[in-house]
C-alpha cells in the first residue's frame, strides 16, 4: 500500500480523480443557481463566470449538478461487468473443458460487436432508455472484454499446487474460485477495474453526447455537450467545460488503471 | 488463438505420429478453413442478436411511427406487412437472414427508399476515414515507438510517454470537440468544424473538411498504439539476441531496425488489428460530431429514428468486417512466425 502512494501514476490520477468525484458528490451544495433556473438569455455571458447555456440556464451550476448522473451510471456499470466478467473468466479458466470453450466461444461473438454499436442497437428499440437500462447495456458490454481478461490472468494460477492442495482437502469449487483463486486476481483485476471505470465515463457521456439520455433536460455532462454544441462559436463554456471535466476524469482514472496494471505485471514476475 | 486454450500438461505429445506428415501449406490451408468456419459461425450468432435486440425489445412498428401510431391504423398495418410482423419470429428470422445472405437489404422502414441504395454512399464515405487513418496510424505510431525505444529514459521518452498515456483513455468525442474548439472555433479559425458535403459528392472531393476527423480518430489510435509498441520494442530491446548484435559491433540503429523490429512484427499486427477493429465502432461517434456523411452519421440518425433495417444492415456490415479484419490478422500473424508455421505440421 505503500508502495502504491510512491508511484506519481497513481498519486497524480488519484488526485485528479478524487477532485472530480468531490466535484460531482458535493457540487450541488455549492451551485448558485438551481438545475432548472434560467438566469438569462441562451448562449451568453449572463449567470455565473461560464455564462448561459441553450435555455439560458446557469452553465457553471449544471456542471455541479451533472456530474452525480455520470458518476453514479459509471461506477454502477463498471461494477457489474467486472463481477459478472471477473466470475466468468475465472470460471472458465478453472473449470476448462467444453465449459470453458462454450464461455469463451459465445465470448467471441459479443467481442465482435463494437461496445457503442451493442449500445446503439438496443437504443433503437428502447427510447429515452431508463437508467438502470443505460447501466445495464455499459456494464453488459464490458462483461466479454472483462471475461477474457479475468480467464487470461486466472489460467496460470489453475494448476499450481495451492489449487491442487484445496482440491484434494474437498473444499468446493465456488470456495475455490473465490478463497483460493480470488486473492491472487486483486491487482490485475483493480488494473482491469481502472480501465473499465474509464472506458464507462467515456461510454455514459457518449450515450448522452449522441442525445439518447434518460432524463432529457437533465444536468449531465454527457448531455451538455450534446444541448450546446452548435453554440460552440459563441459560447465555448456551455461545451468546454463538461467536456475538460469529461477529460480530466478520464485522464485520471485512466492514470490509476495504469499505475495498478505495471504493478500487477511485475507481481506476476 | 484457439490453440491456446488447451490447457498445460494436456497429453499431446504421447499421441503417435500422423501416417502421412501433411505438408505446412496443407496444415495453415485447413487451420484457415476451420478459422473460416468459426467466423461464418460468429457472423450467425451475431445475426442472431442483431435480430433479437432490434425485434424482440419491444413493438418495432410503434417504435418508427411514434406519434403516428395512434392515429393512423393503416399506416400501422402497411409497415407490418413490409417488415413482415405478421409471421412466426422464427420465420421472419429466416427470411431476414436468407435476404441478408443473397443481398437483399430490404427498404428503409422511414422513407421507403432501398436500404442498399441509402447505405452504399455512406460506407464509400466511412471506409476512406477508416483508410487514410489506418495509412497514418502504423507509421505515426512506430515512429514515436521507435524515437522512445532508442532514448530511452530520457526527458523524450517520458515525455511522450506522459501524452500518450494521457491521452489513451479520453474518450474520442471529448478529443474531437477539444479540436474543434482550438482548431475552427475558439482559438483558431483554420479549419471547417463540420462536413459540408453537397449531396451527390464524396468525401474526398472536401478533402479540408476531413482533417479534423482524420486528426480525432489518430489522436484516439496512435497513443494507446504507440504505448504497445514501446513495451514490446523495449522487451525485444532487452533480449539475447539484441545484446549479441551489439557484442558483435553491431551499430545500435542498425539493431534495432535489422535485430529488433522484424520480431516486433507480430504483435504489431495483432494490436493494429485490434485498433481497426475499434476502429470500425470510433467512427460512429466521430462522424455524428463532425456530421460527416458516413456510415457512423447515418446508424446514429438511423436508431434515433427506429429506422429497423438500416440498423440491421449497418450493424451486420460492420460485425463482418471486424471479423474479418481479425481472420486475416491472425492468418498474417501465422504466417510471419516461423515456428508457428511449421508447429502446424508437427
Amino acid at each position: 500500500m505503500r508502495t502504491l502512494a510512491r508511484d506519481p501514476k497513481i498519486v497524480i490520477g488519484g488526485i485528479l480523480t478524487l477532485l472530480i468525484v468531490l466535484l460531482a458528490v458535493l457540487g450541488p451544495l455549492f451551485a448558485p443557481h438551481g438545475e432548472y433556473e434560467v438566469v438569462g438569455r441562451p448562449f451568453t455571458g449572463e449567470g455565473s463566470f461560464l455564462g448561459t447555456d441553450y435555455l439560458g440556464q446557469d452553465v457553471w451550476s449544471r456542471v455541479l449538478y451533472g456530474g452525480q448522473s455520470v458518476l453514479i451510471t459509471a461506477v454502477l456499470a463498471t461494477a457489474l461487468g467486472v463481477v459478472i466478467g471477473g466470475l466468468l473468466g475465472v470460471t472458465a479458466a478453472y473449470a476448462g473443458g467444453w465449459l470453458e470453450e462454450i464461455l469463451m466461444r459465445t465470448n467471441d461473438v459479443f467481442l465482435a460487436l463494437p461496445q457503442i454499436l451493442v449500445t446503439l442497437l438496443v437504443l433503437s428499440a428502447v427510447h429515452e432508455p431508463a437508467a438502470w437500462i443505460i447501466v445495464l447495456l455499459v456494464g453488459l458490454t464490458h462483461v466479454p472484454r472483462v471475461a477474457r481478461v479475468a480467464r487470461g490472468v486466472a489460467l496460470p494460477y489453475v494448476t499450481q499446487d495451492f489449487v491442487l492442495s484445496a482440491e484434494a482437502l474437498g473444499e468446493s469449487r465456488a470456495r475455490i474460485v473465490i478463497a483460493e483463486l480470488g486473492p491472487n486476481l486483486v491487482v490485475p483485476m483493480l488494473a482491469e477495474t481502472g480501465l473499465r471505470l474509464t472506458y464507462s465515463i467515456g461510454m455514459v457521456a457518449a450515450i448522452g453526447f449522441l442525445g439518447f439520455s434518460s432524463d432529457v433536460g437533465a444536468a449531465d455532462w454527457g448531455q451538455m455537450t450534446n444541448e450546446n454544441r452548435l453554440a460552440l462559436l459563441v459560447q465555448p463554456w456551455a461545451v468546454l467545460a463538461p467536456v475538460l471535466i469529461i477529460a480530466l476524469f478520464t485522464i485520471g482514472t485512466n492514470l490509476i488503471a495504469d499505475g495498478l496494471g505495471s504493478r500487477a505485471a511485475k507481481g506476476a514476475e | 488463438m484457439s490453440t491456446a486454450y488447451a490447457p498445460a500438461g494436456t497429453p499431446t505429445a504421447g499421441r503417435p505420429t500422423a501416417r502421412r506428415r501433411p505438408s505446412a501449406t496443407r496444415a495453415w490451408l485447413q487451420w484457415l478453413l476451420r478459422r473460416l468456419g468459426l467466423a461464418v459461425l460468429t457472423l450467425l450468432a451475431v445475426s442472431l442478436l442483431v435480430f433479437l435486440a432490434t425485434s424482440a425489445l419491444g413493438d418495432p412498428v410503434r417504435a418508427i411511427l411514434g406519434r403516428d401510431y395512434a392515429v393512423s391504423p393503416e399506416r400501422v398495418e402497411q409497415l407490418r406487412q413490409t417488415l413482415h410482423l405478421d409471421q412466426h419470429p422464427v420465420q421472419r428470422y429466416l427470411t431476414w437472414l436468407v435476404d441478408l445472405l443473397t443481398g437483399h437489404l430490404g427498404v428503409s422502414a422511414v422513407n421507403g427508399l432501398p436500404v442498399a441504395e441509402l447505405i452504399g454512399g455512406p460506407v464509400l464515405n466511412s471506409a476512406f476515414l477508416v483508410l487514410i487513418v489506418a495509412v497514418l496510424m502504423i507509421p505515426l505510431a512506430l515512429g514515436l515507438a521507435l524515437i522512445q525505444a532508442r532514448t530511452r529514459g530520457s526527458w523524450l521518452d517520458n515525455t511522450i510517454s506522459g501524452i500518450n498515456l494521457a491521452l489513451a483513455g479520453v474518450p474520442e468525442f471529448v478529443t474531437g470537440i477539444l479540436l474543434v474548439a482550438l482548431f475552427s472555433t475558439s482559438v483558431f479559425r483554420l479549419l471547417p468544424a463540420v462536413t459540408v458535403i453537397p449531396p451527390g459528392q464524396m468525401a474526398w472531393n472536401r478533402p479540408s473538411s476531413m482533417i479534423l476527423p482524420v486528426a480525432t480518430l489518430v489522436l484516439a489510435i496512435v497513443p494507446y498504439l504507440a504505448r504497445i509498441l514501446r513495451a514490446n520494442l523495449g522487451e525485444a530491446m532487452d533480449s539475447d539476441y539484441a545484446e549479441l548484435a551489439r557484442l558483435k559491433g553491431i551499430p545500435e540503429n542498425r539493431v534495432v531496425l535489422r535485430h529488433v523490429l522484424p520480431n516486433t512484427l507480430v504483435p504489431t499486427i495483432q494490436v493494429t488489428a485490434l485498433q481497426l477493429a475499434w476502429l470500425l465502432g470510433g467512427v460512429v461517434l466521430v462522424e455524428y460530431l463532425f456530421n460527416y456523411p458516413g456510415i457512423g452519421a447515418l446508424l446514429v440518425d438511423s436508431v434515433r429514428n427506429s429506422d429497423f433495417p438500416v440498423v440491421q444492415a449497418l450493424t451486420m456490415l460492420i460485425a463482418a468486417a471486424y471479423v474479418v479484419v481479425n481472420l486475416i490478422a491472425d492468418a498474417l500473424s501465422i504466417l510471419f512466425t516461423p515456428r508457428a508455421r511449421t508447429g502446424m505440421v508437427a
